[in-house]
């Protein structure tokens, strides 16, 4: 079953590991090469992927498969558990964004961080997490898996945290391991379950039996835990709360986690166990609509965001809300079209953002930039293209992977979902131009603003070609039976086809729409036709409900966090003070008050002790006359 | 003609009676200390009538062990009795309760 040729799998997480293992140790004493050695082992990482793909594609479709034992890791009874890596169509897609987004994203680092005096730490901690990345969908079985999915949720939590002398920064670093925790744990038990139905964690046995194995409900229950994984790390409703919070990390990590690897960890997750999924039926459906209302809901929160950084949050919770939808209804391929295209453009827009910040010193509000395309026209074009391709102009990645998700829904005539993914489209291109207008066009609004300055080349060299990667990665996919596709049906199987609409109308409309909702936020933002903060507080309660993400958090206070806090008080000081302690401490202080009475008997006075003596000699003697 | 061993019982209950009566009722430690001695004599003297009734010296013998054992006991007790006056000037056993709790 191993394959010969496939021994550099290793290679591609190992070397990642490596430079994280040389940077946690010596980053202080390699200084700013720090940066350029993890970018190195990244970028080594990537070669050798496409070295591997140029491999895969030489063998014929049904065959394209590496797989690669490193070494047993668990071994009990019949229950084994291999350091398996695989690379097949689908992870061979994973790894080349992961390490190629990833490269880019290192190489702009060196100049984001530059200066911070913990720059080897930061890299340290990057390469780590493409390291766990790459296990995660390297992995061959659902324990490999994990292990890549609990390692990004800790690098996550670290680069959150990483300027963590903000509490702040702190807290939202909790915050989004806490919850992407509680995912996770419904994914262990989930695992847990198909340990006890097919007594193995590997892909390959469990999907070629799962048909025969698993009842109806079953796979139900166990698709639901592994999507409950999925919410989780991809921050869907209901636990999206961490990610706009996790924007507290350095930009860098926001693009490389939070917007192009470990969110999306999710959308492969479901992609790779669709075979499950699909035994269930039932949990393609709750795929689809978890995916369609966040899609919408992040959507709506993503307007009223002032945060540079937190609109893109919302945007990425959004898009992945689309990845879902997607999936849930069967078109994997398409998902993973659009996990790519998401990739580059999100990424972009990410790193577009950071020299932004970095150019503006430190500022994120929207509100005090504005006018930033002259003095930062590098940035500008990147950014617009990213911000075009998401929005769903053409010729850009983002048009042709949001046209295909809606052009999946028409197809297979569910118009409901057809049309609210319209909906989320058409806010999702509003939000862009919100923000393209207010950063880059319309007046300065800050002093800050007019002594920006455009970020090094270290920076925008990624930027560029990022910016190229999302013009051609639609070329990728021109339509939902195209390239990327067909690359990817020995995995998914074929794409479901069906009646509606042409493809062309279909693309037609979407393109008006992105561009009614670029013309009116240009009317509002960009013209200075509309005063858009009177505009903003005429329509309140809304946008401050929007920017606060509709209460959810407070709600998840009011709700969870208070009465569990309760809970644990009533846990410390009632039932553990006053029961437990009480229980403990009242048997001894019984004793002693027993004691305390049966002390007495000791009188000390010599004669009583005589009279004791003798009435006891008395009783003996009556005793044993009476017993005489 | 022998006499009775009931007599010599008699007596040395009489006498045992008398140290029991001292030994509860004497605050003075030393007369507590002679009203021992009496009770142990007076157990001699019935181990002894006892030994002449069954003419079995073994009777005596114990007594004469109790002799010995009780004079140990006077010179340990008279000793700890002097300790006790040289240092309170008093050997009245109701003084001497310090060790009770």
């Amino acid at each position: 079953m191993v394959s010969r040729d496939s021994s550099l799998l290793w290679l591609m997480p190992a070397l990642p590991l490596l430079g994280a293992a040389i940077n946690l140790f010596f980053g202080k004493r390699l200084g700013r090469y720090a940066g350029w050695l993890a970018s190195a082992t990244v970028i080594a990482a990537f070669a050798v992927s496409l070295g591997l793909m140029s491999q895969l594609l030489a063998k014929p479709v049904e065959d394209r498969l590496f797989l690669e034992h490193l070494f047993s890791w668990i071994d009990v009874g019949r229950f084994q558990v291999g350091m398996d890596l695989r690379l097949d169509d689908l992870s061979m897609t994973m790894v080349l964004v992961v390490t190629g987004v990833g490269a880019l994203i290192h190489v702009y680092a060196i100049g984001y961080m530059a200066g911070d005096p913990r720059y080897g730490r930061f890299f340290a901690y990057m390469n780590l997490f493409v390291f766990f990345m790459l296990m995660l969908v390297l992995g061959a079985n659902y324990l490999v898996l994990y292990l890549g999915w609990e390692g990004v949720g800790l690098c996550s939590y670290l680069l959150i945290g990483f300027w963590s002398d903000v509490p702040a920064n702190a807290e939202a670093a909790k915050k989004a391991f806490i919850t992407t925790r509680i995912g996770d744990t419904l994914m262990l038990v989930g695992l847990a379950l198909i340990v006890f139905r097919f007594g193995t964690l590997d892909f390959e046995a469990i999907f070629g039996s799962a048909g025969g194995v698993l009842t109806k409900g079953a796979a139900t229950v166990i698709a639901l835990l592994l999507f409950a994984g999925a919410i989780g790390k991809s921050a869907q409703v209901p636990l999206h709360v961490w990610l706009p919070d996790a924007m507290a990390g350095p930009t860098p990590v926001s693009a490389l986690i939070h917007a192009a690897t470990m969110v999306t960890a999710g959308v492969y997750l479901v992609v790779r166990s669709h075979v499950l999924f699909e035994v269930s039926g039932v949990a393609l459906t709750v795929v689809l609509v978890v995916g369609l209302v966040t899609a919408i809901f992040a959507a709506t929160c993503a307007i009223a965001q002032q945060d540079i950084k937190r609109v893109l949050a919302y945007s990425t919770i959004s898009q992945l809300g689309f990845m879902f939808m997607a999936a849930g209804m069967r078109a994997y391929a398409v998902a993973m079209f659009f996990l790519v295209a998401h990739a580059f453009y999100k990424a972009l827009m990410f790193l577009g953002a950071g020299s932004v910040i970095h150019g503006m010193h430190d500022v994120q509000d929207l509100r005090e930039m504005g006018g930033l395309r002259r003095v930062m026209p590098i940035t500008f074009v990147t950014f617009l293209v990213g911000a075009l391709a998401q929005a769903g102009v053409p010729p850009l990645a983002g048009f042709f992977a949001k046209d295909a998700v809606l052009e999946v829904a028409q197809h297979t005539n569910r118009d409901a979902v057809y049309l609210l993914g319209s909906v989320a489209a058409f806010l999702s291109a509003f939000y862009l131009g919100r923000l393209l207008f207010l950063t880059f066009f319309s007046e300065t609004r800050s002093d800050r603003a007019r002594s920006a300055h455009e970020s090094p080349p270290v920076m925008w060299v990624p930027l560029a070609i990022l910016a190229f990667g999302v013009v051609t990665a639609g070329w990728l996919n021109i339509t939902p039976e195209g390239r990327l596709a067909g690359f990817l049906e020995s995995i998914t199987g074929v794409a479901p086809q069906g009646i509606g609409l042409g493809a062309l109308p279909l693309a037609g409309i979407a393109v008006v729409l992105s561009l009614t909702a670029l013309v009116v936020t240009w009317w509002i933002y960009g013209s200075g036709r509309v005063d858009w903060r009177t505009f903003r507080e005429r329509l309140e309660p809304f946008p401050r409900a929007a920017l606060e993400g509709w209460y959810v958090d407070r709600a998840y206070d009011t709700v969870i966090v208070q009465p569990a806090k309760a809970g644990s008080w009533i846990v410390a000081y009632v039932v553990d003070a006053r029961i437990i302690d009480g229980l403990v401490e009242g048997i001894g202080a019984g004793v002693r008050r027993l004691a305390d009475r049966g002390r007495l008997v000791q009188t000390g006075f010599v004669r009583s002790y005589a009279l004791a003596v003798f009435l006891g000699a008395v009783a003996i003697l009556v005793y044993v006359g009476v017993r005489l | 003609m022998r006499t009775p061993v009931a007599y010599y019982l008699l007596l040395s209950g009489i006498l045992f009676m008398l140290g029991t009566v001292g030994v509860l009722t004497r605050k003075n430690a030393l007369l507590i200390f002679m009203s021992v001695e009496l009770q142990l004599n007076a157990v001699n003297l019935s181990l002894v009538a006892f030994s002449r009734l069954h003419d079995d010296l073994t009777g005596q013998v114990l007594a004469f062990f109790s002799m010995v054992v009780a004079a140990a006991e006077v010179v340990v007790g008279l000793a700890i009795i002097v300790a006790i006056y040289r240092r309170r000037r008093s050997v009245d056993v109701d003084d001497v309760r310090e060790l009770r709790w």
